[in-house]
């Protein structure tokens, strides 16, 4: 039984990061139509800004804040540089130069930061609470994991539902020519967009570093599972990207936890769970594609 | 008939700063092409504060690109576009709506994963803060949508998103509303009621509206002035009710 809770409890977490993740993704699929291949090494190139702060003597969480804000300048610099010009274009232009991208900041992280692993802290334990003189399987680095995913996820609900730049955002991700011709400057939403897409990437590259090592590619494996907890989710869907997130996690938590050498088999389990969904439901879960007509 | 209208255009005209009768969107020689098709080919007319002005002609004259060319969208290859005497050409299609221009696009332009009120909202957004009552105006004017506020657009009825993007427009507070076939696919009922509504606000608001229709005899018995557009090309400009009477004309260009 305990055992059965710990297992859960770590998928929960780990789901929570392929969460962030896969909203990253969605984020910017909905509003240019453009899968972001680059998103892990962006995300990857944040938390190696926050290392090196840490490093060099700052608290860990001036470091994640530095981190988070940077996050958001690059996102929006390369919307503005980089994918603007290509936008409009064929469709695969965008998509391989986000490779291009991606490919390129791993590259630059490992030339300004080298390639050596060194590790991350964690600002919390990672031994379970106490009670009496039990100790539980929930860990505080869990909780803050947890915590960090969903307060931001409310942040970005809060924009989108109830301010005026989130709605604009949201009519500029749907119908760029409607919202052009109703006055709103859809070319600022879509910098915004990308921008806080790239915010909630890093966080899930910061979250998943702490109490690890890093290295520059040490997204890699988050990015394939990222990527597969967007797509169960229907990539157009922020709410399909979390719960897709979570499915996976939990998912490849037991697997890894009760399976024989389970632990070998976690990136195969993704991989058949991912083309189990698309094979029920080819869109995803929550595709809503009857939606998105006229 | 025209007649009748410019009279009762003209009191109301003045609120929007231009009297009635004067031109406040002039279009100049424009030709637009897409690669070797010219759409558009030296077309000029215009259209005068505080009356209707019906674009007329049969699938591919160009009546979508005279639009989208006026707003933006498309980029000329020759000609201009001026608003109350402004040179609006090269202007971003960001900036039409907020010099008083509203664009109803083809297909009517519903944002269908927004919900009603949330389109009303977006229409409102370049204006800053706009009050309460300018949404509950709107809704007195359509109450059919005001039933269905909080209902996804997608699930509106064909007439309900055509109201619905109406009343977006209204919120921009236009001197000019440009409209690309808004009875497409509508109930001759709906078509009536909707043209009715667009001259109530035309004489007693001082509305100007450039109107685009294949459906020329309904346009025409709302319209105070016809242009007829062929292959690109203005074939003729007259009177709404002049172009009602000529019957070669009817045949000819108008299909009825
Ligand atoms: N995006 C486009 N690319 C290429 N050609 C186009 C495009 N849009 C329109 N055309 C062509 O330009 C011409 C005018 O088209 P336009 O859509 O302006 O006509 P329309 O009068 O609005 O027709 P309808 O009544 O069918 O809406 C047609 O020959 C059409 O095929
Ligand atoms: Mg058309």
């Amino acid at each position: 039984m305990d055992y059965f809770v710990n297992v859960t409890i770590t998928g929960l977490t780990q789901g929570m990061i392929y969460s962030a993740f896969a909203l990253a993704l969605v984020l910017i699929w909905r509003s240019t139509r453009i899968v972001n291949f680059a998103q892990g090494s962006m995300a990857a190139a944040t938390t190696f800004i926050a290392l090196a702060l840490i490093q060099a003597g700052a608290s860990y969480w001036v470091a994640l804040i530095v981190a988070l804000v940077s996050g958001f300048v690059l996102g929006a610099v390369i919307e503005r540089v980089i994918i603007r010009p290509v936008e409009g274009g064929p469709e695969l232009n965008a998509v391989i130069v986000t490779l291009g991208l991606f490919v390129a900041i791993q590259a630059l992280i490992a030339i300004i930061f080298g390639s050596s692993f060194q590790s991350f802290p964690t600002p919390f334990g990672v031994r379970g609470f106490e009670l009496g003189d039990t100790t539980i399987p929930l860990t505080p680095t869990n909780l803050y994991v947890i915590a960090a995913v969903l307060v931001t996820m409310a942040l970005l609900v809060a924009l989108f539902r109830f301010t005026r730049i989130g709605l604009a955002m949201r009519a500029s991700a749907f119908s760029q020519e409607v919202a052009r011709l109703l006055g709103v400057k859809v070319g600022g939403m879509l910098t915004l967009g990308w921008g806080l897409a790239a915010v909630v990437g890093s966080l899930s590259g910061l979250l998943i570093a702490g109490g690890t090592f890093v290295y520059p590619a040490y997204m890699d494996s988050l990015i394939v599972f990222g990527f597969v907890a967007a797509i169960i989710g229907g990539l157009d869907s922020p709410v399909g990207a979390i719960v897709g997130g979570l499915i996976l996690g939990l998912a490849l938590s037991y697997v890894s936890g009760y399976a024989p050498r389970g632990s070998a088999l976690v990136t195969i389990s993704a991989l058949v769970i991912l083309i189990g969904v698309l094979l029920v439901r080819p869109g995803g879960l929550f595709s809503s594609s009857t939606a998105r007509r006229a | 008939m025209a007649e009748n209208h410019g009279a009762t255009a003209v009191s109301a005209a003045g609120k929007s700063g231009t009297a009635a009768g004067t031109r406040l969107l002039e279009v100049e020689n424009l030709t637009s092409a897409y690669g070797p098709v010219r759409a558009l080919d030296g077309v000029s007319l215009s259209a005068e504060a505080g009356r209707i002005t019906a674009v007329l002609g049969a699938n591919g004259a160009g009546k979508t690109t005279l639009l989208r060319t006026i707003s933006g969208l498309v980029r000329p290859v020759s000609g201009t576009v001026l608003l109350d005497g402004q040179d609006i050409t090269k202007a971003p299609v960001e900036s039409m709506v907020g010099k008083g221009m509203a664009h109803v696009p083809e297909g009517r332009g519903v944002i269908a994963e927004l919900t009603v009120d949330e389109n009303l909202r977006v229409g409102s957004l370049f204006r800053g803060k706009v009050g309460k009552g300018e949404f509950d105006r709107v809704y007195d004017l359509f109450p059919r949508i005001a039933e269905r506020k909080n209902n996804a657009a997608h699930t509106l009825s064909g007439g309900e998103r055509q109201m619905l993007v109406i009343g977006r427009a209204l919120l921009a507070q236009p001197r000019i509303l440009l409209l690309d076939e808004p009875s497409l696919g509508l109930a001759p009922r709906i078509v009536a009621q909707i043209f009715g509504l667009l001259r109530q606000l035309v004489d007693s608001e001082g509305l100007s509206v450039l109107l685009v229709e294949q459906n020329a005899r309904s346009a025409l018995s709302v319209a105070d002035v016809g242009v007829v557009l062929n292959l690109g090309r203005v074939v003729v400009t007259d009177s709404a009710s002049t172009l009602m009477g000529d019957e070669d004309l009817r045949h000819a260009y108008l299909g009825f």
